[in-house]
C-alpha cells in the first residue's frame, strides 16, 4: 500500500502542529466560534448532538494493521471504546474532546493518517471498490489513481472552496462495487482496444434531497490526462456551480441544469487547454504510484480446498459463512474475506476497540497486512490463501465477527441518524437493528437472496437510501418519526433511484412493512435466482403497492 | 416552556442552565415561562456563547414531568438522555449507574 514520503509527512506533520496551535487558541478564547468553525471541519472535527465527532481519512478504504490498532487506541483512550466506519470508507470517533484532538491528530500522523478534507467544500476522500488489488474480474488496481487524486486535491489552492462538497469514486471492474454513479465524478478504469488503460468518466451523480444518477461524459480517457480532465470538470463546476443556494450547488444540478451534451462541450472545451501541459501524467509517475499498491507475494497453496472441504463437513456455520462472506480472489489459491459489522441487532458500522485490535492481528498474521473498509460498511482481508480461512473464521467468531450476512437483508447500510447526528430527522439505527432481528434466519435471509436495504435518518441520505433495493427516509412530521419507503434502486453499474412507493410509515409499523415488501417478492419472482432488483425491475411497484395500502382504499 | 442548551467548548458535552451555571443534566434546568423570562436566557446564552464558554445555543421547548424538566423533541430528549440504541452512553449511564 501506499507509503508516505518525505512531503507527505512533512505536510501532515505542519497540518498537526497548525490545528493543535488553532485549537489552543479557540480554548484560550482567542478565536471566535465564527472564526474555528471552518478550520475545525478542515480537519474533520463537527460538533453533533452530544459531544464533538471526528472523521478521520481512510483514503480509498485502505488501512493496515498498524493503521486499524491505532484507531482501537484512539477509541479506548480518547473516545468511549468504538469508532464507526462510514459510507465514505472512512471513520468517525463520536465523543472525542476538542482539547484531545491534538494528541489525536500527532496518534494518527504517527502511522500516515489523517483528517484532513473529511469535511468542508472540498475535493473528499477518494472512494475505491474494496476488492481493489484481488478481484477476480478486475482490469487493473484502481487505487493508485485513487492516491493520484488524493495528492492533486490535497489542499488544492483552487478547489478548496468549491460551490459545496465533492465526491470521487473510483472502479477498476465492470462490476460496479464503488457505486461511481452516485458520485461527483465516477471514474471507471478499463482497457480500450488496443490494450490501453483509461477511464469512463461519468459526472453529476448524487443523492441528497435532489437524488441524480451520474452521466457518462467520455467512453475513454487516457490514463495520462487523469487529473487535466478532472481539473477541467472542477473549473467548469468551480466556475459555473451555483453558490446562491446550498441545496442547488452540487455539480449534479449544474450538469441537469445546464444539461449533459453542453456540460461535455464547457469540459471538453477547459480541456483542450489543459491537456498537454504540465497536468499531463508522465507514464513514470503513474507506474511509481502503482507500485506502492503491487500485490503481496502470494505464494502457491493449493492444499487450501481439501481442508476447506473438510471443515465445511465439520462445521454448517463456517460452511454458511464461507458461502456468504467469501468471494473469489484472481489467485486461485486466495480469496478475499468480508468481516461483517452487521451482526445481528448490532449497530451497523460499529466495532469496538478491541475488535479493531483484533481484526488487526488477523489481518497480520493472515492477510499480508492488508485491510478495506467498503462503503457498505463492513471491513474486507483482500488477500487471504484458502488455506487459512478457517482459522481467519474461527478468530473472527472469537471476535464476534463471523455474521455471515454480506449482501443479505440484515447488511443494512444505516447513518448514525438521530441518535448522534445534529441534522437527522429520524433515528436510523434502532430500524435496521428491528429489520436486522426480524429477519434474523440465515435461512430465511438467504431464500429471499441479494437484497440491499439502506437506511438515512433524514434527506441528505448518508445512508444511500435512494439507491437501496429497499430505500428507507426517516422523517419527523408532527412531531414524531415517520418512515418513506423507496422500492428500486441500485448502486451498481445499472445504477437506478428508488421510488416512493406510497405514505409513510411509523416506527412501530415499519418493519411490518418491510417484511409485508419481501414477502410480496418472495410471492411474484419468476425464480430463486430472480434477485429483488430484478423482480422489481421487471413488475414495478404495483403489486407492492397493493401489498402495503390495498386495505386502505378499500375502508376509505 | 423553554430551557437553555448548549455544547461545552472544551468537550463539547451537551449542558443546559440550571442554577447561576452550566450543569450536565437537564433535570433541573431553569425554565422561561415568559417572553421576559426566555429574553434574559438568552442573554445569558449569548453572554457565555461570548465568553467562549458554550457553542451552539439555543432555547428548546420543555415541559416538567414528575418533577424534573423533560425537553419536548425527541431530538432534544436523546440529546439530554444519549443515544437510545446505546443506554450505557450519555447522560443515561451516569444516571443508570
Amino acid at each position: 500500500m501506499y507509503r508516505y514520503d518525505e512531503f507527505d509527512h512533512d505536510f501532515v506533520q505542519a497540518r498537526v502542529a497548525e490545528f493543535s496551535d488553532q485549537v489552543e487558541r479557540r480554548l484560550s478564547g482567542e478565536i471566535t466560534e465564527e472564526q474555528f468553525r471552518p478550520l475545525r471541519l478542515m480537519n474533520g472535527v463537527y460538533l453533533q448532538l452530544h459531544a464533538y465527532m471526528l472523521r478521520i481519512a481512510v483514503p480509498y478504504g485502505t488501512l493496515n494493521a498498524a493503521q486499524l490498532r491505532m484507531l482501537g487506541h484512539i477509541a479506548r483512550k480518547y473516545d468511549k471504546g468504538y469508532g464507526h466506519f462510514t459510507t465514505r470508507q472512512n471513520i468517525q470517533f463520536n465523543w472525542p474532546a476538542l482539547s484531545d484532538i491534538p494528541a489525536i491528530l500527532a496518534d494518527l500522523a504517527s502511522v500516515e493518517m489523517h483528517a484532513i478534507q473529511t469535511s468542508g467544500n472540498c475535493i473528499r476522500n477518494v472512494t475505491a471498490d474494496h476488492f481493489a488489488g484481488a478481484a477476480a474480474d478486475e482490469v487493473a488496481d484502481p487505487r493508485p489513481y485513487a492516491e493520484i487524486l488524493r495528492q492533486w486535491s490535497s489542499v488544492h489552492p483552487e478547489f478548496s472552496f468549491l460551490p459545496r462538497k465533492f465526491k470521487i469514486a473510483v472502479t477498476g471492474a465492470e462490476r460496479d462495487r464503488a457505486a461511481i454513479q452516485t458520485h461527483d465524478i465516477g471514474l471507471h478504469l478499463k482497457k480500450n482496444a488496443a490494450g490501453e488503460l483509461g477511464f469512463a468518466v461519468y459526472v453529476g451523480g448524487g443523492q441528497g434531497r435532489t437524488p441524480m444518477v451520474a452521466r457518462k461524459i467520455r467512453d475513454f480517457l487516457p490514463e495520462a490526462d487523469l487529473l487535466s480532465y478532472c481539473t477541467a470538470i472542477l473549473r467548469v463546476y468551480n466556475l459555473y456551480g451555483r453558490r446562491d443556494n446550498k441545496y442547488k450547488a452540487r455539480i449534479k444540478i449544474l450538469v441537469h441544469e445546464t444539461g449533459v451534451e453542453e456540460i461535455t462541450r464547457q469540459v471538453e472545451a477547459e480541456w483542450q487547454e489543459l491537456k498537454d501541459a504540465e497536468l499531463k501524467l508522465p507514464d513514470a509517475d503513474i507506474r511509481a504510484i502503482d507500485a506502492y499498491f503491487a500485490p503481496p507475494a502470494l505464494v502457491a497453496r493449493p492444499e487450501g480446498d481439501a481442508g476447506i472441504k473438510l471443515a465445511r463437513l465439520d462445521s454448517k456455520s463456517f460452511s454458511d459463512w464461507l458461502d456468504q462472506n467469501v468471494v473469489t480472489h484472481r489467485h486461485p489459491d486466495y480469496a478475499a474475506v468480508t468481516i461483517s459489522l452487521k451482526g445481528i441487532g448490532e449497530v451497523p458500522g460499529d466495532a469496538s476497540d478491541s475488535q479493531m485490535e483484533a481484526v488487526a492481528d488477523i489481518a497480520e498474521k493472515y492477510a499480508f497486512d492488508e485491510l478495506r473498509v467498503s462503503h457498505e460498511q463492513n471491513l474486507i482481508l483482500p488477500h487471504v490463501a484458502r488455506a487459512d480461512l478457517k482459522a481467519v473464521y474461527d478468530a473472527l467468531v472469537d471476535i464476534g465477527l463471523a455474521t455471515a450476512n454480506s449482501n443479505l437483508i440484515s447488511d443494512i447500510i444505516a447513518c448514525p441518524g438521530l441518535d448522534y447526528c445534529a441534522l437527522a430527522t429520524a433515528r436510523s439505527i434502532p430500524i435496521a437493528q428491528e429489520i436486522s432481528l426480524r429477519f434474523a434466519s440465515l435461512e430465511r435471509q438467504r431464500e429471499i437472496g441479494e437484497l440491499k436495504l439502506k437506511i438515512s435518518g433524514c434527506i441528505n441520505a448518508c445512508g444511500h437510501h435512494h439507491v437501496g433495493h429497499i430505500g428507507i427516509l426517516g422523517v419527523e412530521k408532527k412531531g414524531t418519526e415517520l418512515y418513506q419507503v423507496t422500492l428500486g434502486g441500485s448502486a451498481d453499474e445499472n445504477t437506478s433511484v428508488g421510488e416512493i412507493i406510497g405514505r409513510g410509515f411509523s416506527s412501530e409499523e415499519i418493519t411490518d412493512a418491510i417484511e409485508q415488501i419481501v414477502d410480496t417478492y418472495l410471492g411474484l419472482r419468476l425464480n430463486p435466482s430472480e434477485r429483488f432488483i430484478d423482480a422489481y425491475r421487471r413488475v414495478g411497484p404495483a403489486p407492492f403497492k397493493e401489498a402495503l395500502y390495498a386495505g386502505e382504499t378499500k375502508a376509505a | 416552556m423553554k430551557i437553555l442548551t448548549a455544547n461545552r467548548l472544551t468537550d463539547g458535552i451537551a449542558v443546559w442552565y440550571a442554577d447561576g451555571g452550566w450543569a450536565e443534566t437537564v433535570d433541573h434546568a431553569d425554565l422561561a415561562h415568559d417572553k421576559a423570562a426566555e429574553d434574559r436566557l438568552e442573554a445569558i446564552g449569548a453572554k457565555a456563547y461570548a465568553d467562549n464558554e458554550v457553542v451552539d445555543v439555543n432555547l428548546i421547548d420543555a415541559d416538567v414531568v414528575n418533577g424534573v424538566v423533560e425537553p419536548v423533541r425527541l431530538r432534544e430528549k436523546i440529546r439530554a438522555a444519549g443515544p437510545t440504541i446505546r443506554e450505557d452512553l450519555g447522560k443515561q449511564a451516569a444516571r443508570a449507574a
